[in-house]
């Protein structure tokens, strides 16, 4: 089989299916290859997604959009070894259409939103995976799919965090460990009633919970759980370097199980039936670990490209994956408009993305992965401050100490001449 | 608490399809290298573990194409692709 198109996009995530939407609702001619059953099959994420950043890009989406509940409560809790302490935020704003996010199962999600794709006129091919890039003096010209050959003017690989599509055209290298975290999640199901019950939830509401501490035992990473219409999402992300050079030889299904045995957590999803265990590699190296992001008739969108960023208690890559395909759908459609797909044409995609949340947000937090990384925000900090709240609430059988004094005895000069420090480090996030 | 689950049992939860070959394989002659020992601790389905001898051992069943081997062992150790089209893990709700 030899065929032809405007554009190929590699892989049916947010940045491929976003990509093709914007490209085949401008009448190009595309077809996304997607190595899973379906669309949505291979993708894993929290997830909670943001609509505000990319709400405009595709105007028509989101009425009938398969999300799961609005997050009307935002939760953190700084978990120590063994007491925690749990702030929950509720505004009005949060209650509000067009409401900020929503929690999201991805295979449902991914799979609908391939159907909008095909709608517009663009081709999806799944079960189908792309084994190589195919070249013509030195441009990247199609792709090789098992015995099939396919041609385009444009290939956009948004193949995910690995991209060894991107790696075949020369764009990035393998992955550096200090660059990558890894997430594991679980959902569990749960009846609507109860989970709005369990979490204090009107109907339709939800909640975003995320963990920060003891829970990854000291390592950079976090807790997460998101109520869904009917089951949560809960789910650890833990620093690859860290982990496996974690000295106390900690596996990571183990730290995970440890995280869902807490007892902040077990009565919450208590009576749930666990449905599915999934993982994924997620980019977390910023704004320096962004790789090349076109080449000679080559694009890079989403995870593939990079963009996903982990600062501290959330992961954000959806808005990012779903703004990077449609930059790079618009800058195929002027490269069209040309008849040039050189890597000089195409850079007018970096410069868009330079111009938009995008790139914006990845300047702003370039010093957050480093910054973050200070083990003292994830075992000394959750320690002290819920000794202090367990100072505080303590009634003795003697007499009771002042607060002031009770507080004061943790916070000595010395530790808040290293808190001064660890904040001027804080303060270039 | 949800019911206990062992790993093996947690994976059985998953939806899997079959594939013609393994999709990440051992180097060979990288069996002993000290990098694929990360791969014990950093694997979600725990499939690397360590034997009597010391040596990593390696099954593919349960494998969430995650991708957190080929990062932390790297890909002078381990030969990683993608299993082919339509096989290997397919999430219902990702
Ligand atoms: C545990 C976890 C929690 C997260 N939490 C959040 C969150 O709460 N909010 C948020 O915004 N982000 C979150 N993220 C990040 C977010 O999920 C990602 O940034 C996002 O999914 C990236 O989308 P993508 O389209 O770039 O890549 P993907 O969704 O990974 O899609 C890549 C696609 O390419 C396909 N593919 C790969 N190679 C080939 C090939 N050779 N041939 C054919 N197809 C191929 C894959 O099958 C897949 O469908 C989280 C990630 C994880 C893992
Ligand atoms: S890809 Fe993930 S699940 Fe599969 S073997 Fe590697 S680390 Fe384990």
């Amino acid at each position: 089989m030899e065929e032809r198109f405007d554009a190929i996009i590699v892989g049916g995530g947010l940045a491929g299916l976003g990509a093709a939407y914007t490209l085949a609702s401008e009448g190009l001619e595309v077809l996304l290859l997607e190595r899973g059953d379906y669309a949505g099959a291979k993708n894993v994420t929290g997830g909670r997604i943001y609509l505000n950043p990319v709400r405009d890009m595709y105007p028509d989406l989101w009425k009938k959009a398969p999300l799961e509940r609005f997050i009307a409560h935002e939760e953190v809790a700084i978990m120590a070894k063994e007491r925690s302490l749990t702030l929950r935020y509720s505004g009005e704003e949060l209650r509000t259409e067009p409401y900020q996010s929503y929690s999201i199962l991805r295979a449902k999600f991914d799979r609908w939103f391939a159907k909008q794709v095909e709608r517009k006129g663009a081709m999806i091919v799944t079960k189908s995976k792309v084994d190589d890039l195919i070249f013509e003096n030195g441009k990247v010209a199609g792709v090789k799919a098992g015995e099939d050959e396919l041609y385009a003017d444009v290939v956009i690989a948004c193949d995910g965090v690995l991209s060894l599509l991107a790696e075949k055209a020369g764009l990035r290298k393998p992955g550096n460990p200090k660059d990558y975290a890894v997430g594991v999640k679980e959902v569990i199901e749960l009846e609507a009633a109860v989970i709005e019950e369990r979490f204090g939830l009107s109907e339709g509401e939800g909640v975003a919970r995320l963990f920060m501490g003891e829970v990854t035992k000291g390592m950079f990473g976090g807790g997460f759980l998101y109520t869904n219409k009917d089951s949560i999402s809960l789910g650890l992300v833990v620093s690859i370097k860290e982990l496996m050079e974690n000295k106390d030889r900690i596996e990571l299904p183990v730290m995970f199980e440890e995280f869902k045995n807490r007892p902040e957590i077990a009565p919450l999803i208590k009576g749930g039936q666990t449905a599915e265990y999934s993982a994924h590699v997620i980019p977390e190296g910023g704004y320096k670990a962004l790789t090349k992001l076109y080449g000679d008739g080559i694009l890079v969108a989403g995870d593939a490209a990079g963009f996903s960023m982990n600062i501290g208690v959330t992961v954000r890559g959806m808005e990012y994956a779903l703004a990077s395909g449609y930059y790079a759908a618009k800058a195929v459609i002027k490269a069209k408009e040309k008849g040039d797909f050189s890597a000089k044409t195409l850079a007018v995609y970096e410069e868009m993305l330079k111009n938009s949340f995008v790139m914006q947000d990845f300047i702003n937090f370039k010093e957050a992965p480093h910054v973050l990384e200070n083990p003292r925000f994830f075992t000394y900090y959750p320690e002290l401050v819920t000794s202090i709240m367990r100072d505080l609430y303590a009634v003795p059988a003697g007499p009771k100490e002042r607060l002031y004094p009770t507080v004061k005895k943790y916070l000595g000069f010395k530790q808040l001449w290293a808190m001064a420090g660890d904040m001027r480090k804080v303060m270039k996030i | 608490m949800s019911e206990p689950l062992n790993l093996k049992a947690k994976l059985g939860l998953n939806v899997f399809k079959e594939d013609k070959e393994r999709h990440i394989n051992i180097k060979p002659g990288m069996e002993k290298d000290p990098r694929l020992k990360r791969a014990v601790l950093v694997c979600p389905a725990g499939l690397y573990s360590l034997n009597d001898k010391g040596e990593v051992e390696f099954t593919i069943d349960g494998c969430l194409e995650c991708g957190t081997c080929r990062i932390a062992c790297g890909v002078e150790v381990l030969d990683w692709k993608y299993p082919h089209g339509g096989a290997g893990v397919q999430f219902r709700f990702g």
